[in-house]
C-alpha cells in the first residue's frame, strides 16, 4: 500500500510526511495496517508533521503515543504541524 | 519457539561467539595486547585509553569494567597484558574475572623484559587458551538467554519511525520469552525522561531513571553546557522535529513496550531478566563497550545515516530505515527496514524479521561489521580528567 505520510500510533494526532507534500493534495496516511485520506491545508516537507484531525490550542500533540507537546494555535486538519504553532511541554519541575 | 546456537559458560551464561580475550589493563599496553591478538586466529583484543593517572573513582570504574567485559559469556578465556606501574588493580580484576569459572592470566611488559618477549610469551598462551576453547560444542539455547544492547546513532528522521521501534518489536519479544535487553543512552532520555520513567516497573525505577537523567545532565553542565537550551538542534528543527520530546521519544521508542525492570551504573551486569536501564553515554566506543561489559551476548544498532561501527567480541547487527544508506552504506548495514518508510511492510512484521536476523547472528552469522574488520568502537566511559 502506498503511503505519502505515516502515523506510529491508533490517536496520534500528527502524522510525519514521507515525501514533500503539497498544499491542496489529497495524500495517503498510513496509521497501523489502515490507511486515511487527508486533504492539505499547506505544503508539508519530507520528516515534517500533518495534523490528522482539528486540533485546538491548547491540546495535546500526540506521536508515538505520547504527549511531545501542546498546540499555541488552533490547527486545522490538514495544516503542518510545527514550532509555530505547537510548543514544548518540558519542564524540570513536573517530572515526577 | 526460536532457539539459538551458543556456548555455556562455566557460571552459567550463554555466549553467541567463542573468541579468547586479550585486553590492555592500561593505555600503555595497547599495542602488545593488538599484537598478540592478531597472532592468533580465534583471539581479539580490546584496548582503551584508561587505567593510570586518574581519580579513584574512575580507577574503580575501569577495574569493573575489565572485569565485566572479562566475564562476558563471548569469550572463553582472557589474557590481560598489563605494564606493571599502572594503577588499574591487576590482581583484582584477575580474581574478579575468574569468579566466572574461565581461564584467565596476565602478562606483564616490564617483568617479561620488554615488548618483543612479552609478545611471544603472551602469543603462546592466547594459542594454548584458543586450542581449548575450539574443542567446546556449540549447544541450542532458548532466545531466553539472549542479552541485548540495544543503541541508535547517526541519526535522521527515519530513524524514530521505522529502525528503533522495529527493535523495540524485537525487545518486546525477546523480554516476552524470558530473555534480556538493556537500554542505555541516557543523554537520548533528555525531554522525554518523564515518559521513560513511566515504563518503569516500580516508582522507585522511576525516580532511579530520573536521577540518572538528572546526573547525565549535571555533567554536561559542570562543563558550562547547557544541553537542553540548543535542543532539538536547529538542524532537528529543519528536519521536521519540533520539540526535545518528540526527538527523544524516536530514540527511546528502542525500548518496545516492556516495564523497565531495574536501573544499573555502567557496565554493571543485571541480575534480572527483562528490560532494563544502564547509565551511559549516547558515543559509540563507550556505550558498546558498557554494554559488553554488562554482559550484552549480541547488539541491535538503529542508524540513518549509516554508522559502520562495531565491538571487537559482541556482534552488533545494523538496520537502517534509509533506502539510500541501505544502498550507499551495504557493507556496513546487515538489515533494510525501509519497507517501514515506503510501506511495503509493518514495523510489527519488520520487528519479527530484526529477532530473527538476531537469531541468527547469535548463532554465528557474522554481521557486517565483523566482516569488514570494523570492530574496534571501544573505550571505557570515565567521568573525571586525566590528572
Amino acid at each position: 500500500m502506498k503511503r505519502d505520510a505515516i502515523a506510529i500510533k491508533d490517536g496520534d494526532n500528527v502524522a510525519t510526511a514521507l515525501r514533500d507534500l503539497n498544499a491542496g493534495e489529497t495524500v495517503a496516511v498510513g496509521i497501523g495496517e489502515t490507511v486515511v485520506p487527508v486533504t492539505m491545508g499547506a505544503a508539508v516537507e519530507f520528516g515534517h508533521k500533518l495534523a490528522l484531525v482539528e486540533i485546538s490550542h491548547g491540546q495535546d500533540i500526540l506521536k508515538y503515543g505520547e504527549v511531545i507537546g501542546r498546540a499555541t494555535a488552533d490547527i486545522p486538519k490538514g495544516a503542518h504541524v510545527h514550532v509555530h504553532n505547537i510548543e514544548s511541554l518540558r519542564g524540570r519541575g513536573d517530572l515526577a | 519457539m526460536l532457539e539459538f546456537e551458543g556456548y555455556r559458560r562455566p557460571d552459567g551464561q550463554v555466549g553467541t561467539r567463542n573468541y579468547v580475550g586479550v585486553f590492555s589493563t592500561v593505555v600503555c599496553a595497547n599495542e602488545v595486547a593488538e599484537d598478540i591478538a592478531r597472532q592468533v586466529d580465534g583471539a581479539v583484543s580490546f584496548t582503551h585509553h584508561q587505567g593510570c593517572c586518574q581519580t579513584p573513582v574512575d580507577l574503580k570504574r575501569v577495574n569493573e569494567v575489565l572485569i565485566g567485559l572479562g566475564g562476558n559469556p563471548n569469550l572463553a578465556a582472557v589474557l590481560l597484558v598489563s605494564l606493571g606501574c599502572e594503577s588499574t588493580a591487576v590482581a583484582e580484576v584477575v580474581a574478579g574475572i575468574a569468579k566466572t569459572g574461565k581461564r584467565v592470566e596476565t602478562i606483564a611488559i616490564q617483568e617479561h623484559g620488554g615488548a618483543a618477549r612479552t609478545r611471544a610469551e603472551g602469543t603462546l598462551i592466547v594459542q594454548d587458551m584458543v586450542a581449548e576453547a575450539s574443542s567446546q560444542k556449540s549447544e541450542r539455547f532458548p532466545i531466553s538467554e539472549l542479552v541485548l544492547g540495544m543503541k541508535c546513532g547517526s541519526s535522521d528522521t527515519t530513524q524514530g519511525l521505522s529502525a528503533t521501534p522495529v527493535i523495540g518489536v524485537a525487545s518486546d519479544r525477546i523480554v516476552a520469552a524470558g530473555g534480556t535487553t538493556i537500554l542505555g543512552e541516557i543523554t537520548e532520555f533528555i525531554g522525554a525522561e518523564h515518559i521513560v520513567a513511566r515504563h518503569a516497573e516500580t516508582p522507585e525505577i522511576g525516580k532511579q531513571i530520573l536521577a540518572l537523567v538528572e546526573r547525565m545532565e549535571n555533567r554536561a553542565k559542570a562543563v558550562g553546557c547547557d544541553m537542553r537550551g540548543g535542543q532539538p538542534t536547529g538542524g532537528n528543527i529543519k528536519g521536521g522535529l519540533s520539540t526535545i520530546e518528540e526527538k527523544s521519544l524516536g530514540a527511546i521508542a528502542k525500548a518496545g513496550t516492556a516495564p523497565i525492570r531495574a536501573v544499573y551504573e555502567y557496565g554493571v551486569r543485571p541480575q534480572v531478566k527483562g528490560l532494563v536501564v544502564m547509565d551511559s553515554p549516547g558515543r559509540e566506543p563507550e556505550i558498546l563497550t558498557g554494554l559488553a561489559a554488562a554482559g550484552c551476548n549480541v547488539i541491535a544498532f538503529a542508524t540513518g545515516r549509516g554508522a559502520p561501527q562495531g565491538f571487537p567480541f559482541v556482534p552488533v547487527v545494523k538496520l537502517t530505515g534509509n533506502a539510500l544508506t541501505w544502498e550507499r552504506m551495504r557493507d556496513h548495514m546487515d538489515m533494510s527496514v525501509a519497507g517501514v518508510i515506503d510501506g511495503t511492510e509493518s514495523i510489527p512484521q519488520a520487528g519479527e524479521r530484526l529477532l530473527e536476523r538476531i537469531v541468527e547472528v547469535a548463532s554465528g552469522a557474522r554481521t557486517r561489521s565483523e566482516i569488514t574488520g570494523y570492530t574496534r568502537a571501544m573505550d571505557i566511559y570515565v567521568t573525571g580528567p586525566v590528572i
